[in-house]
C-alpha cells in the first residue's frame, strides 16, 4: 500500500510512524517523571496537597536529620560486598576457562542462582538463615556451633547477612560477563605464553588480566550504582527493619508509606545525581584511556 | 613438580565443589521442606531429606490457596505483551535510526542513551503519579507499559545487530520496488532473529523477576503476579515454611526448566545484552 508514494514521501511516513509511539513513551515515562521529581523535590508535596514551594529544605533535612543520612552507611556494606562477589567471579571464570572435567555443570550451576525470581531468592535466605536453619545446621557439623548467631536479629550483623544474600544472587551474572570475555582470548597467546615458561599465575596475571581491565572497571562501576539501589533483598527479607534499611527502601517508604513526596522525590533526586556522576566519570575515564 | 600439579588440581576441584555447594544448598533445603508435613517440618532438621516424596499437599496449598496459578497467568499475560511490543519498539527505532540520516536523529539517539543513566527505582516516586493520573494504577497495562517505555536495552541490542545487515539487501529490494515498510517486515525483522532471541532472553528474565513494578503498581490481588503473589505468603503462612517453601519452588521451577532448554541462549544473550 506504501509503493505508491515516492520514497520520499515514505521515507517522511515511516519515520514518523516508527518513531511516535517509541518517543511518547520514552517521553512519558523515562524524562517527564524525571523533570516532575526535580520540581517535587523543591515542594512539600504529600500527594494531596498544594504543591507548596519549600526551596531548598527538604535538601537540608537528608544532609542534617541522622535518620535519613544513616542509611548511606548501609550502602557501604553492599559496596564492599560488590569487591568480594567481583574477586569470586573472577576466580571462577578464570578456572573455568582453562581444562576442568564437568566444566559445563560447574559452569550452569554457579551462573544458576542469578536467573532466580528476587522474592524467591528474599525468602529462601530468610529460611536459610532461621535459626536452627540450614545454615546453623552446617555450622554446627563442621564444628563452628558456637559462632550461630541471630543472622537476621542482630543489628549488627543483620547488613552483613542481607549483602552476602546479595552476593549469591548476583555473583553469577559477573561470572558469566568475566568467561564470555576471558574466553575471547585467542589459545596461541596461552601457548606461546607457556612456551616462554609462564605459569597458571602470570598468565592471569599478563594475559587475561589486561585483557579484561575495562569489563572489570565496567562492572565496578555498575557496583557503585547498585550499591546504592540496592533495594529488593532487604526489602522482601527485612522491609529495612533492624537498621537494615537501604537509601531506596528509604525513599520508597518516605513517599509511599509516609506520603512525602517532596522529601522523597529530594532523596531520588540526590541518588540520580551520584549515579549520574559515575557513569560520567567512568565515560570519560575511557574514553581517554581509548 | 607432580605434587605441585595434584596440589593445584585439588584446589581447583576443592574450590569448584564448594562452589557448587554454596550454590545449591540454600535451594536443596528449600526443596527438601515443600515435601514434608507440618509435624515433620518441626521434627526434623533442615538437612534431613523429606521421608515421602510423593508428598504434594504443599504444593497444592501454595498452588490453590496462595493464588499462584492467577499469578501465572498474568505473569504470562504481562510477559508475552511486552515482549513483543518491546521487539516491534525497538525494530522500529532501530530501523529508522540505522536507515535514515535526517534533522534530529542523533539528537533522539542521544535521548534514547541518556535515558539508560536513570536508575528505574529511583524515579518511581515520581512515576507513580504519571501512571496514577492516566488511570493505569492497579490495571497490568501499568506493568506493560512501564516495561515497553523504559526498556532501552533492547534498542541498543537491535541497533547493533543493524550494523551487521547490509544495505544493498535494502537497496535491491527498492529495485524491485518494495516499499520502506515492505523491507522492514519482510527483509530487516526476519534477519533481526538472532537479536530477537536475546532481547526474548533478556526481558524474559526481567520482566518474570521484576518485584518493584508490579509491587508498586498492580496491588490488587487478581492481578498479583509469580513475585508479588509469593510476596503475599509472608504474612498468612508464617509459621508454616514447609508451604512457603513449596511456593519458593513453584517459583523457580519454571525458570530452571526455561534454563536447562535454553543455556546458550541465556549465556550468549546476556555476554552480548551487557556489553553496551
Amino acid at each position: 500500500m506504501f509503493s505508491k508514494f515516492s520514497y520520499r514521501t515514505q521515507r517522511i511516513i515511516i519515520i514518523v510512524a516508527f518513531l511516535i509511539v517509541p518517543l511518547t513513551l520514552l517521553a512519558t515515562f523515562s524524562f517527564l517523571p524525571v523533570a516532575n521529581m526535580f520540581w517535587y523535590s523543591f515542594t512539600d508535596w504529600n500527594g494531596y496537597s498544594e504543591k507548596e514551594f519549600v526551596g531548598l529544605e527538604n535538601y537540608i533535612t537528608i544532609f542534617t536529620d541522622p535518620e535519613y543520612f544513616r542509611v548511606f552507611g548501609v550502602s557501604l556494606y553492599y559496596f564492599f560486598a560488590t569487591f568480594l562477589q567481583m574477586g569470586i567471579a573472577l576466580y571462577f571464570a578464570t578456572i573455568l576457562s582453562f581444562k576442568v572435567r564437568y566444566k559445563n555443570f560447574f559452569k550452569g550451576v554457579i551462573f544458576f542462582p542469578y536467573l532466580l525470581n528476587g522474592v524467591a531468592i528474599g525468602f529462601m535466605f530468610l529460611f536459610f538463615f532461621r535459626p536452627d536453619g540450614a545454615l546453623d545446621t552446617v555450622m554446627q557439623m563442621i564444628g563452628l556451633g558456637d559462632f550461630t548467631m541471630h543472622w537476621l536479629g542482630n543489628p549488627d550483623i543483620i547488613n552483613i547477612s542481607l549483602a552476602g544474600t546479595s552476593i549469591w544472587r548476583y555473583m553469577g551474572f559477573n561470572f558469566i560477563i568475566f568467561l564470555g570475555a576471558i574466553s575471547s582470548i585467542s589459545g596461541e597467546i596461552y601457548e606461546a605464553a607457556e612456551i616462554d615458561g609462564a605459569n597458571r599465575w602470570q598468565q592471569f596475571l599478563y594475559i587475561i588480566m589486561p585483557s579484561i581491565r575495562i569489563i572489570i572497571s565496567l562492572n565496578l562501576v555498575l557496583a557503585i550504582s547498585g550499591a546504592l539501589s540496592a533495594f529488593e533483598i532487604p526489602y522482601i527479607m527485612t522491609g529495612g527493619a533492624n537498621g537494615s534499611a537501604t537509601f531506596v527502601i528509604q525513599t520508597v517508604d518516605t513517599a509511599f508509606k509516609y506520603g512525602k513526596i517532596g522529601l522523597a522525590s529530594a532523596m531520588a533526586v540526590i541518588l540520580l545525581f551520584i549515579v549520574i556522576i559515575v557513569t560520567v566519570l567512568q565515560k570519560r575515564f575511557f574514553s581517554e584511556e581509548d | 613438580m607432580k605434587t605441585k600439579y595434584a596440589a593445584g588440581s585439588i584446589l581447583k576441584y576443592g574450590s569448584l565443589i564448594l562452589g557448587v555447594m554454596v550454590a545449591l544448598l540454600p535451594i536443596l533445603v528449600v526443596f527438601f521442606a515443600s515435601f514434608k508435613t507440618g509435624t515433620e517440618y518441626t521434627t526434623t532438621g533442615p538437612l534431613t531429606p523429606p521421608s515421602d516424596w510423593t508428598n504434594f499437599d504443599n504444593f497444592k496449598r501454595a498452588f490453590v490457596e496462595g493464588n499462584m496459578l492467577n499469578g501465572f497467568k498474568n505473569t504470562i499475560i504481562i510477559l508475552v505483551i511486552s515482549i513483543i511490543g518491546t521487539t516491534l519498539i525497538g525494530s522500529m527505532v532501530a530501523f529508522v535510526l540505522n536507515r535514515f540520516k535526517f534533522r534530529g536523529s542523533k539528537l533522539i539517539l542521544g535521548a534514547f542513551l541518556l535515558a539508560t543513566l536513570i536508575p528505574g527505582v529511583t524515579t518511581q516516586v515520581a512515576t507513580f503519579q504519571i501512571v496514577n493520573s492516566l488511570g493505569l494504577f492497579n490495571t497490568m497495562w501499568a506493568a506493560i507499559v512501564l516495561y515497553l517505555g523504559t526498556d532501552i536495552i533492547a534498542i541498543y541490542i537491535f541497533l547493533q545487530f543493524m550494523n551487521s545487515i547490509s544495505v544493498s539487501l535494502d537497496e535491491s529490494a527498492m529495485l524491485d520496488g518494495a516499499s520502506y515498510f515492505t523491507i522492514y517486515t519482510k527483509i530487516i525483522l526476519p534477519l533481526l532473529k538472532p537479536a530477537i532471541v536475546t532481547v526474548i532472553i533478556v526481558r524474559g528474565i526481567f520482566v518474570y523477576n521484576d518485584f518493584y513494578t508490579p509491587f508498586l503498581y498492580m496491588p490488587k490481588t487478581e492481578l498479583h503476579v509469580i513475585s508479588t503473589a509469593l510476596f503475599k505468603f509472608q504474612g498468612p503462612y508464617g509459621s508454616e515454611w514447609e508451604v512457603i517453601c513449596a511456593g519458593i519452588m513453584l517459583a523457580i521451577i519454571p525458570t530452571f526448566i526455561g534454563f536447562i532448554s535454553l543455556q546458550k541462549h541465556i549465556y550468549n544473550g546476556l555476554t552480548s545484552g551487557s556489553v553496551k
